[in-house]
């Protein structure tokens, strides 16, 4: 503890912004802020860097750890087996459209939210609280909820539906099995949507939406013409996380159809091959091609909506 | 008047989708065994179908769920003050100090942020099966750690930039020692900021799922939720759907308790942490 009070008494000055040269200060200023910074980074790198790496390496063998011994070096192969497997494209294409439909509900829902949360006077905490607890509840529960609330035998979401029989078995095919696991994903990630929005929200100046009223603006002109645009900053930090969260989205397909009926994402092909079949040469081929993928969309999403990461960290 | 109308039916029905699967998961968790295999398709237990406390006395009593409930309670917090220790540390240096390599740091935790866990799991699972962490403590705290500094560290760089660290040179005038005016100004000003970064560590630690069902194979370290999937009671065709939500109701509550106590500066920790608000 006492290294942190060391630089108060040592360095009154912040934001030294001349470039006349690195003064000794400026040198020892940057030693200390390395030292400090320094086991956060060793970390964050030993257990993802280092075993990145690794399945680099591991992906290029026939390695199975049932026949440990007869590890051979395949080159490329095991990308090969599995990009030219249909099973791949496929549970790729249903991870895109997990990741698609739910940052899209989710938006909406989360903006909603935010809009109470921000408006509302009467009963702030109590509201503030219920939209917070589905934050707070396990994944890994929230799927059990809505397995059981769509189960045919013990569910009551078949009799309060009007369109679906009460003996429809929503786990029986693959659209109705992929909305429940929407639902649960929905459910339990919308709270940090809205929280995210909530804080764009705050930045829209009330005056601004006054003089918008004052000049004769309806409700929808204030929203798309004046609340939207000033927080687009947040609505899009908030995308870029959901959608990344949500393509990585593994716990409630493993509870809710442990990957059957083609629900399968492709994290959940990663670890099916991995941990549970002991192929680590295809499975670290698959986290590889996972992590690649995740880099794509991640890509894609900065560049189609010119997401300025700076600004979100406001850092300038 | 319309609009006080329409804000109080969005507020109930906000209300209403937020709770009613926790209501649905304890009323389910008071359902009698018999009943759940007969099938009861009821919000609330039938006539003659409820359990009283039975479900909770039976996962009590289970062996398995009170080792895992001490291994998520000990993993959980160890992981959280240790991370939260060494995002202070990052935290007060990017906030503080002008440095080279305080974009890399900025970068390098957005990156983990969204780093694919699954992708991992292989070549952790092959290491630590290596080096002997795998099925132990460590082995679950060293990852959770890593996932968590990223998170800790914008919410306590966030929460360092607004505190006014003039006030500790002013202490110092007024005749405090360094070591004075740092425990007596500067901890009570920024420990509101680390408590929330703490809540937020451990909700995620709490939360794993991927990690605890892949680096452990034993109780020895196995956490509530990858327990909880694993399950499956005495008829491994029929899940006893009241026991397990007897236990997730078990292994919700303290989470719920957090969250009704903090809920205010949870608020502030997500808000501030993401976007400047």
């Amino acid at each position: 503890m006492s290294t942190t009070s060391v630089p108060a008494a040592a360095l009154p000055a912040q934001k030294s912004g001349q470039r006349s040269g690195p003064s000794d200060r400026a040198k020892a200023e940057t030693r200390l802020g390395q030292k400090l910074v320094a086991p956060a980074i060793v970390l964050m790198l030993v257990v993802t860097a280092f075993p990145m790496l690794r399945a680099i390496y591991l992906s290029t063998f026939d390695y199975a750890l049932t026949a440990p011994d007869d590890r051979e070096f395949v080159g490329l192969g095991n990308y090969l087996t599995a990009l030219t497997d249909p099973l791949f494209w496929q549970t790729t294409g249903v991870t895109v459209l997990y990741m698609v439909v739910t940052v899209a509900v989710e938006l909406v829902i989360g903006f909603i939210f935010a809009m109470v949360m921000h408006r509302v006077i009467f009963a702030r905490g109590v509201i503030r609280t219920s939209i917070l607890v589905p934050y707070g509840i396990i994944t890994v529960v929230s799927g059990f909820a809505w397995q059981f609330a769509f189960s045919f035998q013990n569910g009551f979401i078949n009799g309060w539906l009007p369109f679906v029989g009460d003996e429809f078995n929503w786990f029986g095919e693959t659209t109705p099995a992929v909305i429940a696991i929407m639902v649960s994903e929905i459910w339990k990630t919308t709270p940090f949507m809205s929280l995210l929005l909530l804080a764009g929200l705050a930045q829209v100046s009330e005056d601004m939406i006054e003089a918008a009223k004052v000049d004769g603006a309806t409700w929808t002109q204030r929203l798309t013409k004046v609340i939207l645009p000033n927080m687009r900053a947040a609505i899009m930090v908030a995308v870029l996380f959901r959608a990344l969260d949500a393509y990585r989205i593994f716990d409630n397909i493993f509870v809710m159809t442990a990957g059957a009926q083609r629900t399968e994402s492709i994290s959940f092909l990663t670890y099916r091959q991995t941990i549970e079949q002991f192929q680590l040469g295809l499975g670290s081929a698959l986290s590889v091609l996972l992590f690649l993928s995740v880099l794509l969309v991640a890509f894609l999403i900065v560049k189609l909506f010119r997401v300025d990461l700076a600004q979100a960290r406001q850092e300038s | 008047m319309k609009n006080r109308i329409g804000t109080v039916v969005g507020c109930l029905l906000i209300l209403v989708w937020c709770l009613l699967p926790v209501a649905w998961i304890i009323s389910l968790s008071f359902k009698s065994e018999a009943a759940i295999t007969t099938g009861s398709p009821g919000f609330f237990p039938a006539d003659g179908g409820g359990a009283g406390w039975d479900n909770y006395q039976a996962v009590w009593d289970n062996e398995q769920f009170r080792r895992a409930i001490l291994n998520s309670i000990g993993i959980s917090l160890i992981a959280t003050l240790l991370s939260v220790i060494v995002a202070t540390l990052a935290a007060y240096a990017i906030a503080r100090l002008e440095f080279r390599g305080k974009k890399l740091v900025l970068t390098i935790s957005l990156a983990i942020a969204m780093f694919p866990v699954v992708s991992l799991i292989g070549p952790l699972f092959d290491m630590w099966r290596a080096i002997g962490l795998y099925d132990t403590w460590p082995g679950l705290i060293i990852p959770y750690m890593s996932f968590t500094l990223p998170l800790a560290i914008w919410t306590l760089s966030a929460f360092f930039r607004e505190i006014p660290w003039e006030m500790e040179q002013a202490a110092q005038v007024d005749g405090a020692t360094s070591w004075q005016a740092f425990r007596k100004v500067i901890v009570p000003l920024a420990a509101p900021g680390v408590f929330t970064a703490a809540i937020l560590t451990f909700f995620f630690a709490w939360n794993d799922f991927v990690f605890g069902i892949s680096l452990t194979s034993t109780e020895n370290a196995r956490p509530i939720p990858a327990s909880l999937s694993f399950f499956v009671g005495a008829d491994p065709f029929n899940r006893p759907a009241s026991l397990l939500a007897a236990g997730a109701v078990i292994a919700t509550i303290p989470i719920i308790v957090i969250v009704l106590i903090f809920q205010r500066k949870i608020v502030a920790g997500l808000t501030s942490g993401a976007v400047k608000g």
